[in-house]
């Protein structure tokens, strides 16, 4: 019953938790690189999380995000540049001494001990000068569980929990030490829909009553979108943007950003006196050089063009509903696919397999000229 | 025969657990057939060695299979086995850990010789344990001056006996060791615990189900060595002769009641010590 709670309402008045909270930290990093072997993870890489912040580090796989939540955790090393947890220099700091807490992708648990054992693992390790009492220990360990919503659930061991709970039990291991960072790889990369959606609500929650710095790492874009304060979009082992979701949807800062974020069709076209140019497109480009240059437009961009206005005459193959919208699937003539959405209040009398006029109402221009990068 | 025919009930008895569709079909055959080789092969000739043994009657039985040489036999035979085991345990996860861990010059090599002793035969192995251990030989010319005897007495056994139960905790403990995820450790170090609290509470009771079946199968394999002992042993009544060996002088004897009756003793006490080892390691299992 209390698993995936289906009710938002009833998360969001969860008590907060009653442990002081120690003052969120600003994470720090200074042209940092990483190489493993001849392969480079990290190209120097520069990025500040705000205290109490939740940042996504977004991108494809191979971009280096995971290798970057590891340089943060202290669980792999740097070549060159510097982190800083406000101004302490923790670059060779061990991830034991860091103060953060880190939710493995496979959640990492210890399948020998019990839910109440795992998540009471950090502050039994701790040296005995530093431990609290056992009762202080078993209470804490009570209040995590109810944090994560997963209370009675203490005396279960791991393979007796859904993928789900083991996600909660990790993050409820992480924040017993009362970590400073919270860092997350891939948290809900495993879990179906369902589960994922709840997890994200909650992991919200969770962040909003702890109030610590978190990083999250993420393939999934509507996951980052969703969930951060700002999403930090990865390429190549290179931040390509640092940015609050709606800015990265709307400005997207190159060319590899719009393609990613989105669902943008891509228009290849020429770029004169500052004005893109495609057959039945033609968009501003103020800042866009002269040349061959590629227009990014998001489904929703495009519209059945009114008789006076210029088109796009493609092939309308299929018609889906989607929620509010109607998800139209067309051919060019060239044989590429562009994907339109429109409203369905509008309620256009459109017919599949048919021939439509779709007009591109906005869309952002990048150069695609090999020697500039947009 | 009465064994395989006493068969027939059973399966008609638990039909509702044969009769249940299954997904993965062949319940009974595989059932039938395991239970067919495992009566033919084990359970009958064991079975005969019980009776064998009770044509000596009660009192002959006690006479031969608890005799003073029998029952000191017994001792060195399961004493120097549980050594050997245990001294298996310590060293066998070492190498597998190694094994897995490490990537060093050599370690197809010293992968290859972890399985030798159950290639070798164990008479070979004895012959050149016994050349090596004895006073003369190049180890035991090196502890003789320190006062340790290593051939011809107890440790000369223990070391044959740890020789033939080698391979069975490294590979038993190395394929757990290899699936043990790297981010367990890392989890952790990163919630504060040190290289050798992680070890002692997160990757030995990991690894303890693994472990103890390695222990399991090098101390039964010990306690039923007989060729390489005997060459380094010594063979003394009383002191080095273990159990194996007196059967089979008791054979040579054509004895064959008294032969039988210490292999029983010997069946019993091994199956009790591994139902134990069992009960304790599916006690560790518990929570995996």
């Amino acid at each position: 019953m209390n698993a995936f709670s289906p009710v938002p309402i009833a998360l969001e008045t969860k008590p907060l938790s009653p442990t002081p909270i120690p003052s969120p930290v600003a994470v720090s990093l200074h042209h940092v690189e990483k190489r493993f072997g001849r392969y480079p993870a990290l190209n120097g890489v520069s990025l500040k999380v705000e205290p109490g912040e939740l940042l996504a580090l977004l991108g494809p796989s191979g971009s280096g995000k995971t290798t970057l939540l590891r340089l943060i955790a202290g669980l792999d090393f740097p070549d060159t540049g510097e982190i800083r947890f406000d101004d302490r220099d923790v670059t060779s700091t061990h991830a034991g001494q860091r103060g953060v807490g880190f939710v493995f992708q496979q959640y990492a648990l210890f399948r020998h001990m019990s839910v109440a054992k795992n998540i009471a693992f950090g502050l039994d390790v701790k040296p005995r000068r530093d431990r609290a009492t056992r009762s202080e220990r078993a209470a804490r360990v009570e209040e995590l569980l109810a944090l994560v919503d997963l209370e009675g659930l203490g005396g279960r061991y791991p393979s007796q929990l859904s993928g789900g709970q083991r996600q909660r039990v990790a993050l409820a291991r992480a924040l017993a030490v009362s970590p400073r960072i919270l860092l997350l790889d891939e948290p809900f990369g495993a879990l179906d829909a369902t589960v994922r959606k709840n997890l994200r609500r909650e992991l919200r929650r969770i962040h909003h009553a702890t109030g610590v710095t978190t990083v999250f790492v993420t393939h999934d874009q509507e996951e980052a979108l969703d969930l951060a304060d700002r999403i930090a979009i990865l390429n190549d082992g290179r931040i390509e943007q640092l940015d609050r979701p709606g800015e990265v949807l709307d400005h997207p800062a190159s060319a590899f950003v719009a393609g990613f974020v989105g669902q943008a069709n891509q228009i290849p076209g020429e770029v004169t006196a500052g004005v893109f140019r495609a057959p039945g497109v033609e968009l501003p480009a103020a800042h866009t050089p002269d040349g061959p240059a590629l227009a990014f437009v998001r489904p929703d961009q495009l519209a059945p063009a009114t008789p006076d206005e210029r088109a796009l005459a493609v092939w309308l193959e299929r018609i889906t509903p989607r929620g509010p919208v109607l998800w139209l699937d067309c051919r060019t003539p060239d044989g590429a696919t562009l994907e339109a959405a429109i409203p369905r209040s509008n309620d256009p009398a459109l017919a599949a397999d048919a021939p439509i006029q779709l007009a591109a109402r906005g869309g952002q221009v990048f150069s695609n000229s090999p020697t500039s990068g947009g | 025969m009465s064994m395989v025919a006493s068969k027939r009930p059973l399966l008609v008895g638990t039909g509702k657990l044969f009769r249940r569709r299954s997904a993965i079909p062949g319940l009974g055959v595989t059932l039938g057939v395991t239970l067919t080789a495992l009566c033919l092969i084990v359970l009958i000739p064991l079975a005969s060695v019980f009776a064998a043994a009770t044509q000596l009657g009660l009192g002959g039985f006690v006479r031969a299979a608890f005799s003073a040489r029998a029952l000191h036999a017994y001792a060195l035979s399961f004493t120097a086995s549980l050594i050997g085991a245990a001294v298996n345990s310590v060293f066998g996860l070492l190498t597998a850990w190694a094994l897995v861990r490490y990537d060093f010059p050599g370690r197809a090599i010293l992968n290859a010789l972890v399985d030798l002793p159950f290639a070798l035969p164990t008479a070979v192995a004895g012959i050149a344990l016994a050349g090596i251990y004895s006073t003369n030989g190049w180890i035991g010319a090196v502890l003789a001056p320190l006062g340790i005897k290593a051939a011809y007495n107890e440790v000369g056994v223990v070391i044959a006996l740890t020789f033939v139960g080698l391979p069975f905790v490294v590979r038993t403990v190395e394929p757990v060791l290899r699936d043990l995820a790297a981010d367990v450790e890392e989890a952790a170090a990163s919630l504060g615990a040190g290289r050798w609290r992680t070890i002692a509470r997160v990757i030995l009771p990991a690894l303890a189900p693994a472990w103890i079946t390695g222990f399991t199968l090098a101390f039964a394999r010990a306690v039923g060595e007989y060729g390489s002992v005997i060459f380094i042993a010594g063979n003394m009544p009383y002191r080095t002769e273990i159990a194996p060996l007196l059967i089979t002088i008791e054979l040579e004897q054509f004895d064959y009641g008294a032969a039988s009756a210490i292999a029983a003793v010997m069946l019993v006490v091994a199956f009790l010590m591994l139902l134990a080892i069992n009960a304790v390691q599916a006690w560790s299992r518990r929570s995996v």
